[in-house]
């Protein structure tokens, strides 16, 4: 679609969803980080109707990594002859006493890789220190890191371990369903979640709950294209799962990386900042390769301690629910930017305090 | 939240792959997408070919992607994102 094509069709789809409900309200809620990215910088949230509202969501991995896993494996960063492997966007991410860059700069060996398997051959290369690779991510990313730790048991490769933290969307969206303080009309479901798991465990948000999903993918007009969805559903009376990022997506998702999935991890209960403890939403690593599990090679505990000032104050745990945007938060923008960030929301690229500070303008009306 | 890249299959070694766009190269896993051979486009996150898709989608999805690593790279985030 060339861009003349795409300005008329942007122009029909909002045309098209500005001819609904103009006498009510309809909270949208968007899952996925990049979803919100997107939605910032094309400035969909001023170009919508204000009826309909997009409210950001817990699906940008880091910000919803709790306070208490941070520090644990920041505490492992400091351990002699471990060297920390992990994708970028969690150097910067603040602990209660300091990020993995901190720790770098203070001696610890940190790296950031690109892919699990580049942990793997860091480990290879370095067979007299232990190299840890911090799990972080949706379903999109437990599978390679999956893959990876069958790889290290495959070539005996023992010096190589995850620490586990890997999250699963479909929990957060049943705790945000039942939270009676949040109202969502309906879903933009995550793209690439769903590449991975297909349609099938998001049945219940319309059959238990009667609210509307659309698999929506990442260019503007599959936004836009995602949210007429949701309000001819919602205009019709019913209640579906649909997907508009068919190119990405296959209903039944993908059997492969599931059953990587289910061959290293088992579903644990995990803490999700904002969203607390919930049951089986995280994974933890089955027996069999018990010796690939960060948390039981080094006895990790994770200590539930009591948050430093800044890090109460910040109500990056209200964002992801969807319960407050970045402007209500006292330290948005002062003491607290992409520079200097206090909470998670403000350090990743798909957190909403990241794309709120670059792309919203300040904004009075409010979720409520 | 997990963003996946589209890249064309170069040349295939096993479960790993050489895949690329323009210039870059980079070797990836294709253990999760059996079936996948040179010349097919697939979706690459954090190492890893997730699907497979159409060559004409794989070319439109490139073009947002651009706009999102330019924004990623005056972040200065320490590092790629795994997203
Ligand atoms: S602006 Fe900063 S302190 Fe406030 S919620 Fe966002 S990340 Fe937390």
């Amino acid at each position: 679609m060339n861009s003349t094509d795409s300005k008329i069709m942007v122009g029909r789809l909002i045309d098209n969803i500005s001819n609904y409900f103009q006498d009510k309200t309809v909270n949208i809620m968007e899952v996925c980080g990049t979803h919100t990215h997107v939605i910032g910088k094309s400035g969909l949230r001023q170009l919508l109707p204000e009826n309909i509202r997009l409210v950001s969501g817990p699906g940008c991995p880091v910000c919803v990594t709790h306070d208490w896993e941070i520090d644990a494996y920041l505490g492992l960063a400091k351990t002699k002859d471990i060297i920390i492997t992990t994708f970028g966007d969690l150097m910067r991410v603040p602990g209660s006493n300091g990020s993995l860059i901190q720790a770098r700069q203070e001696g610890a060996e940190v790296e950031v890789v690109y892919s699990p398997l580049e942990a793997l051959s860091i480990a290879q290369a370095n067979p007299l220190k232990e190299v840890v690779f911090l799990g972080v991510g949706f379903e999109t990313t437990s599978p390679g890191v999956a893959i990876s730790i069958i790889k290290a048991k495959q070539n005996k490769i023992d010096n190589f371990s995850v620490f586990p933290m890997h999250k699963v969307v479909v929990p957060a969206l049943e705790a945000l369903l039942i939270d009676p303080e949040i109202k969502i009309d309906g879903f933009i479901l995550p793209g690439h979640v769903s590449t991975i798991i297909g349609c099938e465990p998001y049945e219940f948000i319309s059959v238990v709950h009667g609210k509307s999903g659309v698999i929506t993918g990442f260019e503007p007009i599959d936004i836009l294209q995602g949210i007429s969805m949701i309000l001819e559903q919602i205009n019709r009376g019913v209640s579906e799962i649909e997907i508009q990022y068919l190119s990405g997506v296959v209903p039944k998702g993908n059997s492969s990386a599931r059953e990587a999935v289910n061959r290293v991890f088992k579903p644990e209960s995990a803490w999700w900042r904002g969203l607390g403890y919930l049951p089986e939403s995280g994974l933890g690593v089955r027996e069999a390769y018990s010796s690939y599990d960060a948390k039981a090679k080094f006895g990790v505990n994770i200590i539930k301690k009591e948050l430093s000032h800044n890090n109460s104050i910040c109500a990056c745990g209200d964002i992801i629910k969807g319960k407050k945007t970045p402007d209500q938060c006292m330290l948005f923008r002062s003491a607290c930017t992409p520079s200097s960030p206090v909470g998670p929301c403000m350090v990743s690229s798909e957190g909403t305090c990241a794309a709120y500070y670059y792309y919203e303008a300040y904004r009075e009306d409010v979720y409520e | 939240m997990c963003l996946a890249v589209p890249l064309k299959i170069l040349s295939v070694d096993g479960d790993m792959a050489e895949a690329g766009i323009k210039t870059t190269r980079v070797r990836i896993s294709i253990a999760l997408t059996p079936g996948i051979g040179i010349g097919d486009w697939v979706l690459v996150h954090a190492g890893f070919a997730i699907h497979s898709i159409e060559e004409k989608q794989a070319l439109e999805t490139l073009e947002l992607l651009e706009e999102l690593d330019e924004f990623n790279r005056q972040q200065d985030n320490g590092g790629p994102s795994h997203r």
